[in-house]
């Protein structure tokens, strides 16, 4: 990986906590102070105020810590940009126009610079002396890797003086930042305290904040959502550039070499996907309905709230333990007295031992669903059919189910899509081998297993083979949601209208 | 009358549901067993719960159990501080296969003196008895302590992983014939053990506390980290989630205009829940650690992936929670001449506050069960060292409790199984304990308008 976010690692403890903590301590004052103003101009008569006294103590509060935090992101954000442009001057311009070489430049010098801190904080070298390091007089790298900080190369000269130079802007940038912060909540809270009047509506200015707090809240609904897209989008983007997207959508073979040369198409993952999709179904449909039809139609309201929540436990199972499930106990167990006895072949992760995992899994949420759906159903239609001689089954197969069709056609869709999106049962329990074959004992892959399997451990951000991760990924969000919204389609379009 | 209608020659029905008819017995037959399918379903499930409860239990509990062999060690200062001068600094120059030296002679010396047999182990069987894992404990003990260099205590350290294994019943000796690190004059030896007092299986408090251990020492591996990890990751989530999730539902349900932007979030909001988790893991990867360089396999990053799968389960409990406080309440404030503002927070919010806890503990419930976004940002890697505390631990790379289970049954010994299990029953534990708070909570605040 990259290197640790600088920001964070090194800063974030010290300097910028210790500024959060002065200006939320600025912010405190603010309160005592507003609130003891607001007062003291009501000459302690709080009825003459427009707002509560507490109100005005919000709002010198708020003057502080807003226009304070609002200039130390700002300052966050900008000020990297800053220092790398500066930095780009050390190093000759073709080294710079290079965009990747220029990233691993940029983190080399921040390498070394921590390196140096580390160093100075270690007491093996004073601070003056690390602003005067040369590569003539020192060996940097045995400086440095007894200071901690491991290098693959030794440091060159552009690079040490880049590091000292990144040192420098990184201090002064952090004292130009506290006085800028600093600064900002004081001007924030004189503001405040100067328009403390007993006629100054404190209140609706905190309400007016206190709004919008909440509804910065509420888009970050809609920020998730964008970054997925966005994330997925870009990197596939940049995939399909190096992958050209015809051979990945219709291609028929699966085999990613770590040289190059891969073959990715995304056939095999798809079949693999939606056969063992169709095996959970069949467990999954069957047994969830009929555990709705019981619980709605039969069961007494004794037997209900016993059987229902034991129903929900298995939804309340991490998916991680019915994939150990899958692995040692179904796995084996199939290959055992299925497999291996009718010559299916030898194998304990199959499409089968996922399947039926799956659908157990699924079981709990089209029964619950479905129960849902049946109780909506009106009593009159049952009595309906009970005047008319029905049985009771006869009543739930030729008058309940129709009714409550689309709600299970609904909720079906609904766990067809969960099954697609299922990633660990599949991965401990279907195989990691893409094949295109009709035997359901045979292991094969799914779209969600071959997304951890190119997205874990070290991988390089440039090579096609980890960029089809996110070509997977943003298939399978688009296949997930496109069911998701094609099963609310057809519950609202071909609901009963009983009202 | 009722002479008359008895005389009339009335036709007697075919049949009625009084008289049985070869129809009616169909009719009747086809119900029951309408019924018997619904039972079969139920049952069904209830079975394959049963039998996976079952399995993992059974494999599990013996994680919690361990092989430990106990004999008296001399902490001899020949071999731990040659230096002689006691200076800690000069002591840590021994490294582990000092301490293992000295372990092995001891153990033999004490094989000798009860007069246990050895006859046909070499050397290297008998050393083997031990865990791999143990010298490195006695070394991080005895630097703790200089103190009790030259002093003479019975030792109780792990025995080896197969050795562990045979007590348990899962190595046997025809399994051992065909193993590389066991031989079954070893397990003889382990039964000679056993009679002496010197082996036995006791509580294994180190399962839950110490670190993830390489394959070779399955004895050793622990969930120390994991627990960590997960603790971490729920605490940044409650802390992101809850006054996220709770603004956002206040502001939909109580100030929200009817608008374009309300409904986009709203659709956005059903449709996150619906979204696959390993997306979120995607997203994770490449805003949190690609994007913004943030560190990975840290618990900071583990809880903004599964803060933002969260959210929307806490914000539909939440929303729920809030439309369920009467508008009476709502009119008596404003009525007063509360502000709008004010009647949501002082009277809405405190009233929906206990089921916003219910709501909230289920979805940290079903986070903490969340694997599949943790593996792609890094978290299944092998971590050997504790995070630090807090905030800075939250940067340190930790794993995560079902990351474990996964990353413990993808390895080859079977040894590791039975951790995942252990791991599993730990798991199951937290959630059963935070479900039935949920229940709890729900049954004492729950109110009836």
């Amino acid at each position: 990986m990259g290197p640790p976010f600088p920001l964070l690692r090194k800063q974030f403890p010290m300097t910028i906590l210790l500024l959060v903590t002065v200006v939320l301590v600025i912010a405190l004052a603010g309160f005592v102070l507003g609130r003891a103003r607001a007062i003291s101009r009501a000459s302690g008569n709080v009825r003459v105020l427009h707002s509560l006294p507490g109100y005005y103590g919000w709002h010198a509060a708020l003057m502080a810590a807003l226009p304070a935090f609002a200039v130390m992101l700002l300052w966050l954000l900008i000020q990297p940009l800053v220092v790398e442009r500066q930095i780009a001057a050390f190093f000759p311009e073709a080294a710079v126009a290079d965009e990747t070489a220029f990233t691993l430049t940029m983190a080399d010098v921040r390498r070394v610079a921590g390196g140096l801190d580390a160093a100075v904080l270690a007491g093996l070298v004073t601070a003056d002396q690390a602003a005067t390091l040369s590569v003539d007089t020192t060996d940097v790298r045995a400086l440095l890797g007894q200071a901690g900080v491991a290098l693959g190369a030794q440091v060159t000269p552009e690079t040490l003086e880049a590091a000292k130079e990144y040192r420098g802007l990184v201090a002064s940038g952090a004292f130009g930042r506290m006085i800028a912060v600093i600064a900002a909540a004081l001007v924030g809270l004189a503001y405040a305290l100067s328009v403390t009047r007993p006629d100054f509506w404190a209140r609706n200015r905190v309400e007016a904040v206190m709004l919008g707090v909440l509804v910065t809240a509420s888009s970050i609904a809609i920020l998730t959502t964008v970054g997925i897209i966005w994330s997925m989008f870009s990197e596939s983007l940049n995939f399909f550039r190096q992958y050209p997207a015809t051979e990945f959508f219709f291609g028929l073979t699966w085999n990613p070499q770590f040289r190059g040369g891969s073959d990715l198409g995304f056939i095999p993952l798809l079949w693999g996907t939606l056969y063992i999709t169709v095996v959970s179904m069949i467990v999954a449909v069957p047994l969830g309905l009929f555990t709705a039809i019981y619980l709605a139609e039969y069961a007494s309201p004794a037997a209900r709230s016993i059987i229902k929540p034991l129903i929900e436990v298995i939804a309340g199972i991490p998916t991680v333990v019915f994939g150990l499930f899958a692995l040692v106990t179904v796995g084996p167990f199939l290959r055992d007295y299925f497999a291996q006895p009718f010559g299916f072949g030898n194998s304990g992760s199959s499409v089968m031992t996922a399947g039926l995992v799956i659908g157990i899994l699924n079981i709990p949420f089209i029964s619950s669903l479905a129960d849902d759906i049946m109780n909506a159903v009106p009593q009159s239609l049952r009595d309906g059919s009970y005047g008319l001689g029905a049985t009771k089954s006869e009543t739930i197969r030729q008058v309940v189910l129709p009714a409550a069709l689309p709600g299970i056609v609904g909720a079906v869709l609904l766990a067809a899509s969960r099954a697609i999106g299922e990633t660990m049962i599949v991965t401990m329990g279907a195989g990691a081998a893409a094949k295109l074959d009709l035997n359901p004992f045979e292991a094969m892959t799914t779209m969600t297993v071959k997304i951890v399997g190119q997205l874990t451990g070290d991988t390089d951000f440039n090579s096609p083979e980890t960029l089809v991760a996110f070509a997977l990924g943003i298939t399978l969000f688009v296949i997930t949601l496109g069911l998701n919204i094609f099963a609310l389609y057809i519950v609202r379009k071909y609901r009963e209208q009983y009202e | 009358m009722t002479d008359l209608s008895a005389s009339l020659p009335v036709a007697k029905p075919k049949n009625s549901i009084l008289t049985g008819s070869d129809q009616m017995r169909r009719r009747n037959a086809a119900e029951f067993r309408f019924r018997l399918y619904g039972l079969a379903a139920i049952s069904v499930s209830m079975a394959v719960l049963a039998i996976m409860l079952w399995t993992i239990f059974s494999d599990g509990v013996s994680a919690f159990k361990q092989a430990k062999i106990s004999f008296p060690l001399t902490f001899s200062s020949e071999i731990l501080d040659p230096a002689g001068n006691g200076d800690r600094a000069e002591m840590t120059k021994v490294t582990t296969v000092g301490y293992a030296r000295l372990l092995t002679t001891a153990f033999r010396a004490e094989l000798q003196a009860r007069g246990i047999s050895t006859e046909g182990l070499s050397d290297k069987e008998i050393n083997d008895m031990l865990s791999k894992h143990a010298p490195g404990v006695l070394r991080a003990e005895v630097l703790g302590n200089t103190a009790i260099l030259d002093t003479t205590r019975t030792v109780e350290v792990l025995a080896a992983g197969r050795i562990d294994g045979y007590l348990k019943g899962r190595v046997t000796r025809e399994t051992a014939e065909r193993d590389g690190q066991v031989t079954p004059g070893m397990l003889d030896l382990a039964d000679r053990l056993t009679e002496a007092g010197m082996l036995r299986s006791a509580f294994n408090f180190d399962f839950l506390t110490n670190s993830d251990a390489s394959d070779q020492r399955p004895e050793a591996a622990g969930l120390g980290v994991a627990i960590l990890g997960s603790a971490y990751m729920m605490l940044l989530v409650v802390l992101i989630c809850v006054p996220v999730g709770v603004a956002t539902s206040i502001y939909l349900e109580e100030f929200a205009p009817k608008n374009r932007l309300t409904d986009v979030i709203e659709v956005n909001i059903s449709n996150l829940a619906a979204v696959p988790s390993i997306v979120f893991g995607i997203l994770g990867l490449a805003v949190f650690i690609n994007f913004a360089k943030f560190p990975q396999s840290s618990p900071l990053v583990g809880a903004l992936v599964l803060s933002l799968m969260t959210l929307p389960t806490i914000i539909i409990a939440t929303r729920a929670a809030i439309r369920a406080v009467p508008p009476s309440i709502r009119d008596a404030a404003l009525g007063v001449g509360a502000s709008k503002m004010q009647t949501v927070f002082h009277h809405v919010l405190p009233l929906a506050a206990p089921g916003i806890l219910t709501g909230t503990i289920l979805g940290l419930a079903s986070a903490l069960g969340e694997t599949a976004p943790l593996l792609l940002i890094g978290m299944v890697a092998y971590v050997d060292n504790y995070p630090g505390a807090p905030i800075e631990g939250f940067l340190d790379p930790a794993t995560a409790l079902p990351v474990q289970v996964y990353s413990w049954a993808s390895r080859s010994d079977p040894a590791f199984i039975e951790r995942s299990s252990g791991a599993i029953i730990v798991l199951l534990g937290f959630l059963v304990v935070m479900n039935v708070t949920a229940i709890i909570l729900r049954r004492k605040f729950e109110r009836r308008w």
